[in-house]
């Protein structure tokens, strides 16, 4: 039985690598954008906790990617264009293939967490006790679980062709309007009104607060809002895959 | 006993109805060939004995199991049509994954020995040529020892040499013991394959019956004519029942 988990992870995670459009998009955009408005634009003089706050939200924003990208893309054309069928009439213990898909999501997002702190520590100046480190790593790392089942339900309801553009879609303006790319104090009001009601936001706040950077709310109120979202898109995800199941053939 | 079996089996999805009540049998080492045009049923009727839809009404089994339990997943293998498979795979990557999901796979020069794809191996599956990518889901299929294979039109989009090719590690499965249901809109493939034929239409078997005698019955020397007349025969009663 662990043979069998550990088959499929080996495999699903040569398959990516070899997957220059998944490569890249999850590895380099999180370390690009953070070098641009990390590194290059941050004021000449500016404090240490705008170069912590940016490490805590550009981490949130790269398990993002790395978990939509293998949940919600990488589900959609399997499913889509046949192969998941194949998978389903296999014994393949359904277990294993979702184990697989978030073994990817944890180790592209967390190799990706890893070399923002390299580069946040080298030249952002990121200065924090070692135990705040692991803990930001492991509070990023935790997402994702809420947005894997986010993938989940992207997966089961976007085509296959399309479901990268759709990923994209969902994903980009999470990571702004959450105030991911730029602190949320320097967001238009509207947006800050908006925020709450993102997953996004709420994994930037947990991370943020792990640091003890000034942010909103509380842990327990993060959690359990990621909870609830967690929860709406399990729900979401099984809905539309019974409604996908019934599809019509010859 | 039959390993698999279909008992008045109906689909229907939504207002469109896909089976209209079929009995199957397969019998242990024979090689059934399900025809019929596009349409007519037959992926449907995979679908149900593989567990991947439940029938609307009636009773599915694998070798006495429901088919989508764990038992008859181990004991059968699916060659089903996709329209992508993953790419950036070695083929030997491919097979020893399945081979993993099995308690008592072949060994993976066995499986790529029987499905003819010595010497690429290592090539990803993005490389491979079409009748190259098409053994290799025959070569998924077979990799866990199973006693039934599934074979929804194997050979749709393939060139006569290539056809051919998978035609002989088909024959070499049942040779070894190996029970088949083929799927297949080419006549000449049940012909030159099948030990009894299923002919399916508009969701109803019409005919049942080795190559031969579907060819008596179509009353023709050959198998497409006699399917043709078959076909339009069931097309022509079934707008009498409706005046």
């Amino acid at each position: 039985m662990m043979h069998v988990y550990w088959m499929e992870t080996r495999t699903e995670l040569l398959k990516f690598a070899r997957m220059k459009s998944y490569a890249l998009s999850t590895i380099l955009y999180p370390l690009m954008f953070y070098c641009f408005f990390g590194l290059a634009m941050a004021p000449q003089n500016s404090t240490a906790p705008m170069a912590r706050y940016l490490i805590a939200t550009y981490g949130a924003f790269a398990i993002m990617g790395s978990t939509l990208y293998a949940f919600g893309a990488g589900i959609a054309v399997e499913r889509g264009l046949g192969w998941l069928e194949v998978k389903r009439a296999s014994p393949m213990p359904t277990g294993a293939y979702f184990f697989a898909k978030g073994a990817v999501a944890v180790a592209f997002g967390s190799t990706v967490i890893l070399l923002l702190f390299a580069l946040g520590a080298t030249f952002g100046h990121v200065r924090m006790a070692p135990v705040q480190w692991v803990l930001t790593f492991i509070g990023l790392v935790a997402g994702v679980v809420p947005f894997g089942l986010l993938g989940l339900t992207i997966g089961n309801l976007a085509g296959p062709n399309s479901a990268p553009a759709t990923v994209n879609m969902i994903y980009m303006p999470l990571a702004f309007c959450g105030g991911l790319w730029i602190p949320f104090n320097f967001l238009p009001k509207a947006v800050q009104q908006l925020a709450p009601l993102l997953p996004s936001y709420h994994l930037g706040q947990i991370a943020l607060a792990v640091q003890n950077t000034p942010g909103k709310g509380s842990i327990g109120g993060h959690v359990a809002a990621l909870g609830a979202f967690g929860l709406i898109f399990l729900g979401t995800a099984w809905l539309a895959q019974s409604r996908g199941r019934e599809k019509m053939y010859g | 006993m039959p390993v698999a079996m279909l008992q008045n089996v109906a689909k229907t999805y939504g207002a469109v109805t896909a089976l209209r009540g079929i009995d199957l049998t397969i019998e242990p080492g024979e090689l059934l060939a399900v025809l019929g045009p596009n349409g007519a049923g037959k992926t449907t009727a995979v679908r149900i004995l593989l567990g991947l839809t439940a029938p609307t009404s009636g009773r599915a089994e694998l070798f006495g199991h429901p088919p989508s339990s764990h038992p008859a997943k181990l004991r059968r293998g699916a060659m089903l049509q996709v329209a992508r498979v993953p790419e950036t795979l070695r083929v030997c990557e491919h097979i020893e994954l399945f081979s993993s999901y099995y308690p008592k796979p072949l060994k993976l020069e066995e499986t790529v020995a029987a499905a003819g794809l010595g010497g690429v191996e290592k090539r990803l599956f993005g490389d491979l040529s079409g009748g190259q990518k098409q053994r290799l889901l025959f070569a998924l299929a077979i990799c866990g020892n199973p006693d039934l294979l599934f074979l929804d039109e194997p050979t749709v989009g393939l060139d006569v040499a290539a056809r051919r090719g998978l035609w002989t590690h088909i024959r070499g499965f049942v040779e070894r013991g190996g029970s088949v249901l083929l799927t297949t809109h080419y006549l000449d493939e049940a012909d030159a394959l099948a030990d009894r034929i299923a002919v399916i239409d508009q969701g109803r078997i019409i005919a049942q019956g080795t190559p031969a005698e579907i060819k008596q019955r179509g009353a023709s020397a050959g198998l497409e004519d006699a399917f043709l007349s078959l076909v339009r025969q069931n097309a022509s009663s079934i707008e009498e029942v409706l005046q």
